[in-house]
């Protein structure tokens, strides 16, 4: 335990630099529990429209219909206990449009993760998320002047309802899974941006989901619409605080590409060991769009994520390159789907997982190219690299390709790093934490090459600190 | 006196004694060589000094400049000062040899420092024109997809960039051709200093001719049984080991 000087607020402190969080007063608090009351106090403190507030309630009874995924996904989704997680808490402030405006304690938050200092230096935009709601969301002048809208959830549905409602729940509609139900009864926060058709957005757009409290769940809703023949880069970070308690954060993100339209969506989550997070992401690519996920699964206890594309329009594009690190304790369920359903689509997933001591890889993928189309593409590779005997590593392919007029690829490998090498480069004078930092990052080198430099340097101080934190 | 001193070391492997009473100094400034029949004990010597994690250490010291090294971390050992240039180097897929010869050189710096770039490229390229190893090499991973005489050259370049105090070469001739063998022998000479000491490990002669020793032992049974000039190399590619061997047991 720490003193801060500056705020005065007691801060918790350990060798991780995200680890630490600040005693708020929330003034909104939903409390613990899910109920359709927990729905009505969101709905009354949005002040949210009719249709939203029933739309909340189907969903919880969708939630609440739909069984826990155990028979295929780990057993470890039952230790999640509903009953004791906080699913709305926030400050009940608007987003502030300057930084001296947010409340010091979110202001520091965001301070010690870089986040202003990142958007002065690279970004167009950014939002900033504290728990239920965004304490800081600003887009630079020249992007909003082109028309671009970055926005809250909230606000988006105010404010541009006609759009937001054309696609919201469209591609992830409530019933998709079990957690996209959840996220769909009890979601605040997220983005919402549209990009008018033609504009290309030079700098990426970022938000920061940061959690703050403890027994608490993130329900954050994201929903972007690029226009046609437009262009956007989306990033996304996320961290949380190390509790004794369990963490929840379950999101969902739609993408929409209309015609001729590029997307590409990154994340670089750091999740705390004690976080489970479950989230849905899906984009829909028109005619000739491009959909483009990079997603990097570093900590959390366990990750389920397998973000898609539906490839809906003639020439549609998907892409999914991720890479998950699975250290102790920590379970990878990641993958990707790819969804043909138009004529020459192409999609790619390129996948690769590490796993160290007795963390956990799982891949699961699924490409769909039914038989009415022709001359589609898919190509899957997904590569395991463990680090000690005691790791695992599963893959689970399903690939279904109907019909003669398709190519698609399927490569896996799993390689380990062995004594050794460990021995060799330990002969060179390297650590045994310094010497994993680099076999891992030769083992991911070529797909963080795919990657703004700006994250790829982010990537691989995280992966460092993960090797660091492995080595007792 | 600097050197790097062996008393009485002895040592096993899965159980089995290898190492038994071991006593060996090279001091700083000389070339020492180790030759020895199959199963004399060569390798082990050149693990146990490094610190290989599967081999015991009963008794015994491994002393550099008076530090004593076995209760030291391997990559400790190698900051000290020792390297060994393996007899069969581990290939590490996906990092290039400029990156991991960058961050072995970093490592030895004090925390907060930081390497600088353009030097060290330029200190890189000229070494690997003595050695003979084209620029592209940089990008490759580290002996992965390496001929045997690639790799062996790769171990001398990297115990150029890092310049040890001693160096253990552990059967560096053994698969090497001719030219090989004398590019690989001109970056070992090219080192020899008086603040830098060499053990050559060897089965065969040849590579001392091209490495000339100051001192020639002879490992028999984990014990050095003989020691002599140079000359004594010459003796043993003549006559074999079988009479030193009668000797070691008509001692016994």
């Amino acid at each position: 335990m720490s003193k801060d000087s500056n705020s005065g607020n007691t801060i918790e402190i350990d060798r991780e630099e995200a680890n630490f969080h600040y005693d708020v007063n929330y003034k909104h608090d939903a409390g613990m529990g899910l109920s359709e009351d927990t729905l009505d106090y969101i709905s009354n403190v949005k002040g949210e429209d009719q249709w939203i507030a029933d739309f909340r309630k189907k969903a919880l009874s969708v939630f609440h219909k739909k069984k826990m995924p155990t028979h295929w996904a780990s057993e470890d989704l039952d230790s999640i206990n509903f009953d004791e997680i906080r699913y709305y808490l926030s400050a009940g402030e608007a987003p502030k449009r300057s930084w001296d405006d947010v409340p010091d304690e979110m202001k520091e938050t965001f301070e010690r993760l870089g986040i202003p200092e990142k958007e002065r230096s690279f970004l167009a935009g950014v939002e900033a998320q504290f728990d239920s709601e965004a304490a800081y969301s600003n887009v630079k002048d020249a992007v909003a002047e082109q028309g671009v809208i970055f926005v809250n959830s909230s606000e988006g549905l105010a404010e541009h309802a006609d759009i937001f409602r054309k696609w919201f729940g469209k591609v992830i509609p409530t019933g998709d899974n079990k957690f996209s139900a959840l996220n769909s009864a009890v979601f605040s926060g997220g983005s919402f941006i549209y990009v008018p058709p033609g504009v290309k957005v030079k700098h990426p757009l970022q938000a920061y989901f940061r959690i703050n409290a403890e027994q608490f769940g993130q329900f954050e809703r994201t929903l972007i619409i690029v226009d046609e023949g437009a262009e956007l880069t989306y990033m996304e970070g996320c961290t949380a605080p190390k509790f004794e308690t369990n963490t929840l954060h379950s999101a969902v993100v739609e993408l929409v590409a209309m015609k001729d339209a590029k997307i590409q969506y990154i994340t670089v989550q750091n999740w705390s060991a004690n976080v489970f997070n479950l989230v849905t992401k899906r984009g829909l690519a028109h005619e000739n769009a491009e959909v483009r996920w990079i997603d990097c699964n570093i900590g959390s206890r366990l990750t389920m994520k397998y973000p898609g594309v539906v490839m809906k329009g003639a020439g549609a594009r998907g892409e999914v390159i991720s890479i998950a690190l699975a250290n102790d304790g920590q379970h990878q369920d990641t993958g990707a789907k790819m969804i043909h359903a138009a004529d020459n689509t192409t999609s790619n997933v390129v996948s690769k997982s590490i796993s160290v001591g007795e963390g956990r890889s799982t891949y699961r993928g699924q490409v769909h190219i039914p038989k009415h189309l022709k001359g589609c593409k898919n190509n899957t590779e997904c590569d395991a690299l463990l680090i000690n005997s005691k790791s695992r590593t599963d893959t689970y392919p399903a690939i279904t390709v109907r019909g003669n007029k398709h190519s698609t690829q399927h490569e896996a490998s799993v390689s380990q790093v062995s004594e050794e090498q460990i021995f060799y480069m330990k002969q060179r004078g390297l650590s045994e934490a310094e010497a994993m930092s680099l076999s891992v990052n030769g083992f991911v080198n070529d797909l963080v090459r795919e990657f703004p430099m700006e994250y790829s340097v982010e990537l691989k101080r995280l992966i460092d600190l993960e090797m660091e934190g492995s080595v007792g | 006196m600097s050197s790097l001193e062996i008393k009485d070391l002895h040592a096993s492997v899965n159980g089995i004694d290898i190492l038994k009473g071991l006593t060996l100094s090279v001091p700083m400034g000389e070339v020492h060589a180790i030759m020895g029949p199959n199963g004399s004990g060569k390798s082990t010597l050149a693990k146990v000094m490094a610190g290989h994690q599967d081999y015991e250490v009963e008794s015994g010291e491994v002393l550099l400049d008076g530090e004593s090294l076995l209760g030291m971390e391997v990559d400790e050992r190698a900051r000290e000062g020792l390297f060994l240039a393996f007899q069969y180097p581990a290939e590490i897929p996906g990092v290039s040899n400029a990156n991991f010869l960058r961050a072995a050189r970093q490592a030895r710096l004090p925390d907060g420092e930081e390497i600088d770039a353009v030097a060290f490229y330029q200190e890189m390229y000229e070494k690997m024109a003595q050695l003979g190893i084209d620029k592209k090499f940089t990008g490759r991973a580290v002996n992965e997809g390496f001929s045997g005489g690639e790799k062996k050259r790769n171990e001398v370049l990297q115990m150029m960039m890092l310049e040890p105090k001693y160096a253990v070469l552990d059967e560096t001739d053994s698969g090497l051709d001719i030219d090989a063998l004398k590019i690989v022998a001109q970056g070992v000479n090219a080192m020899r200093s008086g603040d830098r000491g060499f053990l050559v490990i060897t089965h065969y002669q040849r590579l001392l001719e091209y490495i000339v020793p100051d001192h020639v032992h002879v490992l028999y049974e984990g014990r050095i049984i003989r020691s002599g000039p140079k000359e004594l190399a010459l003796e043993l590619e003549e006559k074999g080991y079988d009479w030193l061997k009668e000797g070691e047991l008509v001692k016994n």
